[in-house]
Formats: structure tokens, C-alpha cells, sequence
């Protein structure tokens, strides 16, 4: 193993860390208790990140953990109540890890601490000596809260052993000094979870210095443990060597058999080691002599065991002990680690599997083609099954890289609280639609302009409490963060119950930057939209609506390079509620193809709503470029015109209209075939293309031709809108 | 990195070490050993200056201990820092070497 592949998943885990435990602390803050779970959560983190922090030998990390970890027990002992104070203090804490970790990444943590710390840990050390001092004082007994604790092993009784302590065998492999791990800080950590009682260093092992490479590891360690700690925890010490050293841990009171075969199975001599685990304390002298019997006994008998048995044994030990002192408390705990327990995979890997499964729809299209054109019914029904299959690990192989967005806007929770404070004003978030889901690289890119949006709803959306009292409204504002589905896209919402935009202000503004002409007659909608215009926001704008367009633009463009779209809608006095459209997913789509002369046209089959034909009478009409669908007036985008098709020899064509909808526009394509789905591989269009609108990308047929996928978020917006007209 | 200085009187041959004795310094230090060890040496190693001793540098004692007991020789460590004495207290070793140390009051 790779130190520095280990301290990456260190950082990474306790980011991860981090952001439970803050999530966790503003729960509390909220609630204004603790309840004892969320406590322990927070304690946990902490213990977590100080442990592994130890591993690395990370000592700043350690010695801050280790004070913020004493605050948190005391509270989790219901020795020191919770209070906003305590609470405000724990995030701090939790920022100043997360800088130290940052630290940590940057490979700078030589440097001193920065002055923040002393004053936290002084903070920190306050709540200690006053819960000390309250103790001596008054000590009422106060309620304790249940402390979740991992049942400890309870002896089997018959065979066992006299000692209440575990036991550990730890024999290093010769490399693992040169992975960069030393064994000394695992002991140490070791004593973390409770007390070394005794260790016994063998060094039998160690050659003559002639010979010995002093870079590999000789040296095999006894150890005598008193713990609490379940055999997990214990295990747990030794998760970055396990594969690198030959680890025993036997739990207290273990059956004799099992240190039998410990020392059977370890390679120094057995009646040494025996004399060994004597002075551990972990057998008495009776003990052995009894062992040493038992295992005279048996080989002479003849009963050499396989390994396998043994193996099997070995393992199978512990689980009668484990399961009966399993509480149903801590079956549900079980089910809540395994809900969290990831597989890490380098994000290019999933990028190369997306790459090759994408290859595999288009080759398998082809093959489908062949055996169609062949006509062989059982060639075409083991092409359609293996269609059906590719289409299911497409889908699966795309879901890998889905996450849900609840925890990015989770985040938001402490830049509400914070900015709430700065700017005076009593503020609540609402989360809803977390668990809508959205491409890994997407969520990342989207974090900075939701912030960016966010605040500005707070800083100018939402009023001061008093303008709010003279409105009728709560005094206390809203932030509303909403995610959903919307046909093939996501669609993420900020809303606040503010003051709204001020129209004419906007008008005035817009006329006075020469972005519209006077006498222009714009819907709210589009006036809305104009903030988003890059010459609309200055520094040196009217006040009161200063910053509502600062840096819109930015996020406008932001949002472009997602191949994405942001809208917005208000009310004067009522609120703003800003709406940003993405697309799903950039890899692989279900299309719908369709045909216009010789050029095939995919259009995202997400966006499909219906299929009508075009039929004598309304083809007249539709040279106006309207179609009245049921009553309902449909701008018309004619593909032909608009890409200047060329035309095959033949007949009278029959046409179509492929009404499509975004948002909550819709416009018809008209085109000539409808071919049905197809699963698209989205291929991006080469530089030459980059000026072409109304294209999105391309993709490969089974034919081997190329069909251009149609970007149906700008051919709607142009039908139904005023903007210029295309040129393909 | 580690700084060793040696100097021989009255037939003890005395290592001052300076720095970490550790896996990075561990090879030369094994070296150094290599040339200095000679059947009926007495041999004192100085670790006042040592900051940081880890499993390898551990060992290296060990071997020097054992190596020179066999031959007739011996080991005397003195002026343990606090990291070494952490280190011999954590592996219980300083038994082992037999060396008398200064245990600072708390």
C-alpha cells in the first residue's frame, strides 16, 4: 500500500467526516438539545478523524482533536448540558479541522498553528473546568444519557482462561516499514482505545547486522490489551496493515484451545512463547502446563489437523460469542455502517467504463442492422436480447455516477445560518427534493453558482423583520432549495418569500445600459431575464437593488458550460424564485430519431411529448410557422429550411411534427420519418462545428452515418421567442 | 537526518547521534555500525540529540545490543531523550538494554 494513496483516503474521509459532523451540530443547534445519537455521531467523527490523524502521525490534528473529543464526551456523559454557546464553539472546531486538514492536503502542517486554535482550545478547556468545578460544587446527579457502546465479548465460560484482558499477536511483514507504516504507531494508537498492559518485544527474528537489511521490519510484539472495545474497534486499529502483518487478537477469557493454536500457528518457539504470554499475564503458569499437555496429547495421537480446518475454526469462533451478545440497539447500528460502506473508485475508471459501454451501444446497433438486413429471425431475436442487456448495464453503468444532490444542499444549511448572522435577518432553509439525483461531475460544478444565488436571496431577497412585520409577513424568512425531475432534465430551485424584483426599476435600468430599446414590448419574464445580462450589473447601481444582479452574469455562464439554463420568476412583495434546468446526465441519452431527406436528427427522447401527423390542411397553415394543436397555438421549427437539407430523389413526402417541450414551452419539428428510439452515445461535435446552433452533438448510426443530436432547449426557445434566426 | 560523531577514549568508543534515528537514516547508521563493531568493543551511544526513533531505528539498538554481548563487548545507552525513553517505555525494552534512565519528575 501507498502512503500517500492512504493519506489521500484520509483526507477525503475526513472531509467526509467533517460534513457529517456539521451537519449534525446544526441539527442540534436547531433542536436546541442534543439527542443522544446525534451526540454520539459528532463524538464519533471526531474520534475517527483523531484517530486515523494518529496513524499518519499528524500530531496538530491529534492534539486539537484530542481536547475537542474531551468536550464532546463530557456532553455525551450528560456531564456538561448543550447550549447555542456550545454549539457555535463545536462548528468553529469543525472549521478549524477542516483547515488543518486542508493543511494536511497541502503538505504544510510544520507550520504553526494559527492563532484561531489557542483561542478555541482555551474555548474548549473553559468547558471542561467548569463541568469539573460544577461537579465538586454541586454534583447532582444528572441524567445520563444512554451511551451507545459496543457490547463487549462475553465469555463462553468452560475452557476459558483466567484474564480479562485481550490478547494481540502482531507479527509485521518485512515491508511494512517501507510502505511507510510504523508498527510503534499502531501501539500507540492502540492505547487509544484503551490500556496497553503489557508488550512484549520479540526479536528473535532480527539477523545478524551483516546480514539484516535495516529497512525491513524484524520485530513481532505480545500484547496484553484492556479495553471496552468490541473485536471491530480492536480490528480496526490494524485496517492499514492488515494486509501487511500477521495479526492474532483474542478476546478475553478465549477458550485454552484458541491460545494453543496461537502459539502453534506463530513462528518463534512454542514453549517461548508460552513463557511469553505467561509474563503478558495472559495465561497463568497453570495455564500453560495444562496447554503445553493438551497439545502433547494431540500430536501424539496422531491428530495432525489440516490448515483448512483450523482456518475455518478460527473464524468461526468468534461468531457465537459476537451473536449472542448482540442487541437488537446494536443490530439496527450494523445496518446503518453498511448503508455507509462505499467502494472508492477513481473517477476515470467510470469514465473509461461509460466510454466502453457507449462503443458497445453503437457496435451492437450495427449488429442489430446486419441481422435485420440478413433476415435471419434467430440472429435478430439474440441481437434484440443482447439490446435489452446492453441497454440494462448502460443504465447501470451510468447510475454509478449518479449521486443525489441532498447533500450539496445540505452544505447550505451552515452558509444560511452564517450569512443569516452576518446580515441580522432571522432566516430558514428548507431542503426538499434531496434525493433527487444528478451526474457526480455536475453536483461539483454546481456547488459555487448556488452559493452565489443563495446568498443573494438572503442578502437582498429577503427584508430586514421590521419591513417584514409592516408587510404581514413572518418574520422569519425563507429559503426554499428544491430539486426535481422535469423531462430529461434537473431542475434545481431558489426560492426566497422576499421582496421580489422591481420591474420598472429594471426597465429603467436596462433602457439607461442601452441593453433594450425604448418602446420594446417585453413580457416579465424576459425583463426578469435581463439581470442576467453581463452589462446590467455594476458596482454603481441603485441601491435597493444593488447586488441582485452582481455576478449573474457569472453564474449565467456557469451554467451555459453545463449545457444548462436559468430562468426566473417574481412577484413584487411576495418572493423570487430563480430556476436552473440541466441536463441528467452528458454521456449516453435515449434518443428518438427521426429523418429529413437523407439526414438523420436525433432529438433527446425525454423532450419528446407527442407525434402528429401533418395532414393536407394543416400543411398550409404551416408555412406560417404555427400549427393549431388542439386549440393550442405550436411554433413550428422546419428542419429542412433550418438545416438546409438535402433532398433524396422521389415522391411526394409524407410530413411530421415531433412536438417537443422544455421547460414549459413547446415548439413541433417538422420532419419527414419517425424511426422511433435509439440509444445515442453523445459524441462531442469537432471545433469546426462550435459556431453551429441547434446542435448539440452527433452520434454514430448502426449504419455507420452520423446523425446530429438536436439541442431542443434553444430550437424551442427560438420558435417561441423573438431571438434572431438561426444560421446552421 | 542523522549526525553521528565518534570518538574513541580509553577504549570506548562513544556515538554522539544528532537528528532521527529512523527508516531514512536507518542503512547508513547500519553502515556506520558495520565498520565500528569489533569483538570486545565497548561501545556508548549518546541520545540526547535524537528526536525521533521508530521501529527501524529500534532494532538497529537491538542488533548492536545483541551483537556485541555476543562478542564479548558491550552496549551502554545514556542520555536517552524523551523520545527514545517514549519509544523503549512503549515496547518495554528498556529492561532489556539495562541501561539506567532519567525519568524526569512530573
Amino acid at each position: 500500500m501507498n502512503l500517500d494513496q492512504a493519506l489521500i483516503t484520509f483526507i477525503a474521509e475526513s472531509r467526509e467526516l467533517l460534513e457529517d459532523m456539521e451537519a449534525a451540530l446544526l441539527r442540534m443547534e436547531g433542536q436546541g438539545e442534543g439527542d443522544p445519537e446525534t451526540v454520539n455521531a459528532v463524538f464519533r467523527a471526531a474520534h475517527t478523524i483523531k484517530g486515523s490523524a494518529g496513524l499518519f502521525g499528524l500530531d496538530a490534528v491529534v492534539a486539537f482533536t484530542h481536547v475537542f473529543e474531551n468536550v464532546l464526551d463530557a456532553l455525551r456523559d450528560g456531564r456538561l448540558a448543550f447550549g447555542g454557546e456550545l454549539a457555535a464553539l463545536f462548528l468553529e472546531c469543525g472549521d478549524h479541522l477542516q483547515g488543518l486538514i486542508l493543511r494536511v492536503e497541502a503538505g504544510e502542517l510544520d507550520a504553526p498553528p494559527p492563532p484561531v486554535e489557542a483561542e478555541l482550545l482555551k474555548r474548549l478547556r473553559a468547558f471542561l473546568a467548569d463541568e469539573g468545578s460544577k461537579k465538586a460544587e454541586t454534583a447532582p446527579p444528572k441524567t445520563q444519557l444512554p451511551r451507545e457502546k459496543e457490547a463487549s465479548v462475553r465469555p463462553l465460560g468452560g475452557n476459558g482462561v483466567q484474564t480479562d484482558h485481550w490478547h494481540i499477536s502482531l507479527r509485521f511483514s518485512p515491508d511494512v516499514l517501507r510502505h511507510g507504516m510504523d508498527p510503534l504507531s499502531f501501539i500507540r494508537y492502540l492505547g487509544t482505545l484503551g490500556q496497553v498492559l503489557h508488550v512484549q518485544t520479540l526479536s528473535d527474528a532480527l539477523p545478524a547486522l551483516t546480514e539484516m537489511d535495516a529497512e525491513s521490519c524484524y520485530l513481532g510484539f505480545e500484547i496484553a490489551f484492556a479495553s471496552e472495545a468490541s473485536k471491530a474497534e480492536i480490528e480496526g486499529v490494524f485496517e492499514f496493515v492488515r494486509d501487511s502483518a500477521d495479526i492474532h487478537i483474542l478476546p478475553p477469557n478465549s477458550q485454552i484451545e484458541e491460545y494453543i493454536r496461537l502459539i502453534h500457528e506463530l513462528p518463534e518457539d512454542d514453549l517461548k512463547l508460552g513463557e511469553i504470554l505467561v509474563r503478558c499475564g495472559t495465561l497463568t503458569d497453570s495455564e500453560l502446563t495444562r496447554a503445553l499437555a493438551d497439545q502433547r496429547a494431540g500430536e501424539e495421537a496422531g491428530a495432525a489437523r489440516p490448515l483448512g480446518e483450523i482456518l475455518v475454526e478460527s473464524q468461526s469462533v468468534q461468531a457465537p460469542v459476537v451473536d449472542a451478545a448482540l442487541d437488537k440497539q446494536q443490530q439496527i447500528k450494523t445496518q446503518k455502517q453498511q448503508e455507509t460502506r462505499f467502494i472508492r473508485v477513481d473517477a476515470d475508471r467510470l469514465g473509461q467504463l461509460i466510454n466502453l459501454i457507449g462503443e458497445l451501444v453503437i457496435t451492437n446497433a450495427s449488429a442489430q442492422l446486419q441481422a435485420q438486413r440478413a433476415g435471419l429471425s434467430d440472429l435478430i431475436e439474440a441481437t434484440s436480447s443482447m439490446a435489452r442487456l446492453v441497454e440494462e448495464v448502460r443504465d447501470s453503468a451510468l447510475s454509478l455516477r449518479m449521486v443525489q444532490i441532498g447533500a450539496t444542499f445540505s452544505k447550505f444549511q451552515r452558509v444560511v445560518r452564517d450569512v443569516s448572522r452576518e446580515l441580522g435577518k432571522d432566516i430558514e432553509l428548507i431542503i426538499t427534493g434531496g434525493d433527487t439525483e444528478l451526474d457526480k461531475t455536475v453536483v461539483e460544478r454546481i456547488g459555487d453558482p448556488l452559493t452565489h444565488l443563495v446568498r443573494n436571496s438572503m442578502d437582498h431577497g429577503i427584508e430586514s423583520a421590521e419591513v417584514r412585520r409592516a408587510r404581514g409577513k413572518p418574520a422569519t424568512g425563507r429559503v426554499i432549495l428544491n430539486a426535481y425531475h422535469d423531462s430529461g432534465s434537473i431542475v434545481i430551485e431558489i426560492s426566497d418569500d422576499g421582496g421580489g424584483l422591481n420591474r420598472e426599476r429594471i426597465l429603467k435600468k436596462a433602457l439607461e445600459r442601452g441593453l433594450i430599446e425604448p418602446g420594446h414590448n417585453l413580457s416579465d419574464r424576459e425583463i426578469y431575464q435581463l439581470i442576467f445580462e453581463p452589462g446590467f450589473s455594476t458596482v454603481d447601481q441603485v441601491t435597493n437593488l444593488s447586488g441582485r444582479g452582481v455576478g449573474m452574469d457569472v453564474v449565467r455562464r456557469n451554467i451555459n458550460e453545463l449545457r444548462g439554463s436559468i430562468e426566473l420568476d417574481s412577484e413584487e412583495g411576495k418572493g423570487t424564485t430563480i430556476r436552473i434546468r440541466l441536463p441528467l446526465t452528458l454521456a449516453i441519452i435515449d434518443g428518438f430519431l427521426v429523418g429529413v431527406g437523407a439526414s438523420s436528427y436525433v432529438v433527446p427522447l425525454d423532450m419528446v411529448k407527442e407525434c402528429v401527423e401533418l395532414r393536407g390542411e394543416d400543411m398550409a397553415k404551416s408555412t406560417k410557422g404555427y400549427l393549431n394543436l388542439r386549440g393550442e397555438v405550436l411554433p413550428l421549427v422546419r428542419l429542412r429550411e433550418l438545416f438546409d437539407t438535402r433532398e433524396t430523389a422521389g415522391g411526394p413526402r409524407r410530413e411530421n411534427v415531433v412536438v417537443v417541450g422544455y421547460g414549459d414551452m413547446k415548439a413541433g419539428l417538422v420532419v419527414d420519418a419517425l424511426h422511433g428510439e435509439y440509444q445515442t452515445v453523445i459524441k462531442p461535435l469537432g471545433p469546426l462545428f462550435s459556431g453551429a446552433r441547434g446542435i448539440g452533438g452527433s452520434t454514430i448510426l448502426g449504419t455507420g452515418d452520423v446523425a446530429l443530436i438536436l439541442d431542443v432547449p434553444l430550437l424551442v426557445r427560438v420558435a417561441s421567442s423573438h431571438e434572431p434566426a438561426l444560421t446552421a | 537526518m542523522l549526525s553521528v560523531d565518534t570518538e574513541t577514549k580509553d577504549g570506548v568508543t562513544r556515538l554522539h547521534l544528532k537528528g532521527d534515528l529512523t527508516i531514512y537514516s536507518a542503512a547508513a547508521f547500519r553502515e556506520t555500525l558495520l565498520e565500528l563493531l569489533v569483538p570486545g568493543l565497548t561501545l556508548e551511544m549518546d541520545l540526547g540529540g535524537v528526536n525521533e526513533l521508530d521501529t527501524a531505528g529500534a532494532q538497529l539498538l537491538l542488533v548492536a545490543k545483541r551483537e556485541l554481548a555476543a562478542r564479548e563487548g558491550q552496549l551502554k545507552l545514556h542520555n536517552h531523550s524523551p523520545a527514545v525513553i517514549e519509544v523503549l517505555d512503549l515496547l518495554n525494552l528498556a529492561g532489556h538494554f539495562g541501561d539506567p534512565l532519567l525519568i524526569e519528575a512530573h
